[in-house]
């Protein structure tokens, strides 16, 4: 089959690979049918989360048919045929934290525990595509998947919505939809997200459904502000203003009630700060630049709370703890617990409540993915999202 | 002597003895043995006497359910990765077969000492094995029903010479890290049916150097851990 493979910083390849094999009691195969490019995905193209191996198979966001099940899959949950959406998240089912619904704290499926255990303290779920400290899984950038555990993660979907409709409660959507939980919004609150990305569009929109009065979107390209206009929010372009938690104090009066940072560990900015990191960074004294999260502390208001979807890789420096005590915030975050979430949001889409398929800018042949994933890295030519198709070429000949 | 220690005395060592023979007098000659002999000290590792795997976990499960799983001896190799086998030989006695350097196995014959139902197993090895080893496993319910505790602790002994460094290649640099890595597994076994397993799924083409570590040692890729490792000295630096 046909794989995007991680072949080092920077270099992604489509390769020809042997398909995969089921090889455990509760594996199922997915023969894909569409397939996406996260940002969190730029940051392994990017080399900022260790333990990557050239020849990994990339992707976490994908659905597709179920082709073969393992014999241990419950048959009345997942059966050959079905289509679905597999959520990032790999979980057991069975553990004390999948019963307690923190899907993405299972305890039992990361093979590689010991990794995530020596740099994190206790290892989050398996991912799939997502470097070897977090189970070394194969990928979703294919024709084919191996999924793990099938009785539990996979969403089942009814014919007649088209992938592009769904495909996105494989990550982006639940996630942005966490992140906006995750902030603790009231009725009335204002909300200030950093990055407008895909993963803060689905936050903006999830923070009004959720109640939120108004939400103030921080960006610094007009193309990724305007979706986020046209999604309710305002905006601010980081880039044409000062300060960014001064514009915000004088946006509100008082600082946002909620803070939420889609940005995560490899953020921009204009400030000398931002040189400090990156060099911090290149001489690996500091694995990411926390900029979006010490600016969400500092401009929240007292008693509010930041919520963290943003993904960070390890040690961040000047954290404003004095801020974050001070003024008695709380901070929510976590790699999203998927299943809590799929189905009700697969209904909202099915009551029409929205459309996720608005994030995307880009579709191409999986043969492309190299490309794409350079344009999306540069912010290159409007995009915000690009779905692969697998099967392009097949279908055209 | 600690590895710090061996690395001094074998760059210092070594270095005596480059200027001992560079300058080609008696003098000279007394420093480079005086330094040959740092080297040896720097290069002889001292096996110790006994080495301890120990580590505990915290299991979804009951007791009960636990006790019978590590119970059926002959099941632990499935999540014991060094055991080959386990079969009893006899009421109580088992053979035990782990894997040992370049294929020869390491073989010794245990006997169960103590055992309280749904709580403790206890077993060590009969006088006339090769090697000495003593072990025990307990399970506690862990406060208000959140699942069991099991503690496990295996101390071997071996008589010394090619015993001890087969024991020590078996349980590898880190015996508490090996224990902990059998329960882990013993834990997902329990839990839900199977132990998670990345081996022999597809992938692309490997680098040379990649895949030669793979196949020395699948479960540590090299390149990772070494990067895991520069981040946290880096860390150390900082604090």
């Amino acid at each position: 089959m046909k794989a995007v493979c991680w072949m080092g910083v920077g270099k992604m390849s489509v390769e020809t690979v042997p398909d995969p094999e089921i090889l455990n009691r509760r594996d199922a195969i997915v023969r894909i049918t569409s397939t996406c490019i996260c940002g969190s995905d730029l940051h392994l193209y990017n080399g900022f989360i260790p333990t990557m191996e050239q020849g990994d198979i990339m992707g976490h966001e994908f659905m597709g048919e179920v082709v073969e099940v393992g014999a241990g899959v419950d048959r009345d949950k997942l059966k050959i045929g079905d289509r679905v959406v597999v959520p990032f998240t790999i979980a057991c089912g069975n553990c004390f934290f999948c019963k307690r619904e923190l899907w993405s704290c299972c305890d039992n499926s990361n093979p590689n525990y010991w990794m995530a255990e020596k740099l994190l303290g206790s290892s989050p779920s398996g991912l799939f595509g997502y470097t070897h400290m977090m189970g070394g899984y194969a990928g979703g950038q294919a024709q084919y998947a191996r999924v793990p555990f099938a009785d539990v993660g996979p969403l089942k979907i009814p014919e007649g919505i088209p992938d592009d409709r769904v495909v996105f409660l494989s990550d982006i959507f639940p996630t942005g939809y966490f992140g906006a939980l995750n902030a603790d919004i009231k009725p009335g609150d204002t909300v200030a997200i950093w990055g407008c990305g895909p993963v803060a569009q689905f936050a903006m929109r999830s923070a009004f459904m959720l109640g939120a009065e108004r939400v103030i979107a921080i960006d610094r390209f007009d193309y990724r502000l305007r979706l986020a206009e046209e999604g309710g929010a305002e905006t601010i372009n980081y880039e044409q203003v000062g300060d960014v938690v001064e514009t915000l104090k004088d946006m509100t009066g008082k600082g946002p009630d909620s803070c939420i940072d889609a940005v995560g560990m490899e953020a921009h900015d204009n400030s000398v700060m931002y040189f400090v990191d990156r060099a911090k960074q290149a001489m690996k004294t500091e694995t990411d630049r926390p900029i979006a999260l010490r600016q969400a502390i500092k401009a929240c208001r007292k008693g509010g709370t930041v919520s963290v979807p943003g993904v960070y890789g390890g040690f961040d420096d000047k954290i404003p703890m004095g801020a974050f005590m001070n003024k008695g915030l709380a901070m929510k975050t976590g790699q999203t617990h998927m299943m809590r979430f799929m189905k009700p949001l697969l209904d909202r889409v099915e009551n029409g409540d929205i459309d996720p398929s608005f994030v995307i800018s880009h579709r191409a042949p999986i043969d492309q993915a190299p490309e794409m994933y350079r344009i999306f890295c540069d912010k290159k030519d409007n995009c915000t999202k690009v779905v692969l198709d697998p099967w392009a070429d097949a279908k055209a000949a | 002597m600690n590895p710090k220690q061996r690395w001094g005395a074998l760059i210092a060592g070594g270095s005596l003895t480059l200027l001992g023979l560079s300058r080609r007098s008696a003098s000279g000659l007394a420093l480079a043995a005086a330094g040959g002999a740092l080297v040896y000290a720097g290069a002889r590792t001292k096996l110790p006497d006994h080495f301890e795997a120990a580590s505990s976990l915290l299991l979804n499960c009951t007791p009960e359910e636990a006790f019978r799983l590590w119970r059926n001896f002959k099941d632990l190799p499935l999540f014991m990765y060094h055991l080959e086998s386990v079969t009893q030989i006899g009421d109580g006695r088992y053979r035990w077969i782990a894997a040992g350097p370049f294929g020869s196995p390491l073989r010794w014959d245990a006997e169960i000492v103590d055992e309280r139902q749904n709580e403790l197993i206890a077993w060590r090895s009969l006088p006339d094995s090769e090697i000495e080893v003593d072990g025990y496993v307990k399970f506690r319910p862990a406060p208000a029903g959140r699942g069991t505790l099991v503690i496990a602790r295996v101390l071997y002994r071996p008589p010394g010479g090619a015993a001890a460094r087969a024991v020590a290649k078996m349980l590898g640099k880190d015996p508490k890290f090996m224990m902990r890595q059998d329960l882990r597994r013993f834990k997902a076994l329990i839990e839900t049916g199977e132990i998670p397993t990345i081996d022999g799924q597809t992938h692309g083409p490997r680098s040379v150097a990649t895949a030669a570590m793979r196949l020395a040692d699948p479960d540590r890729p090299i390149r990772g851990d070494a990067e895991m490792r520069e981040i946290l000295n880096a860390k150390r630096r900082i604090a």
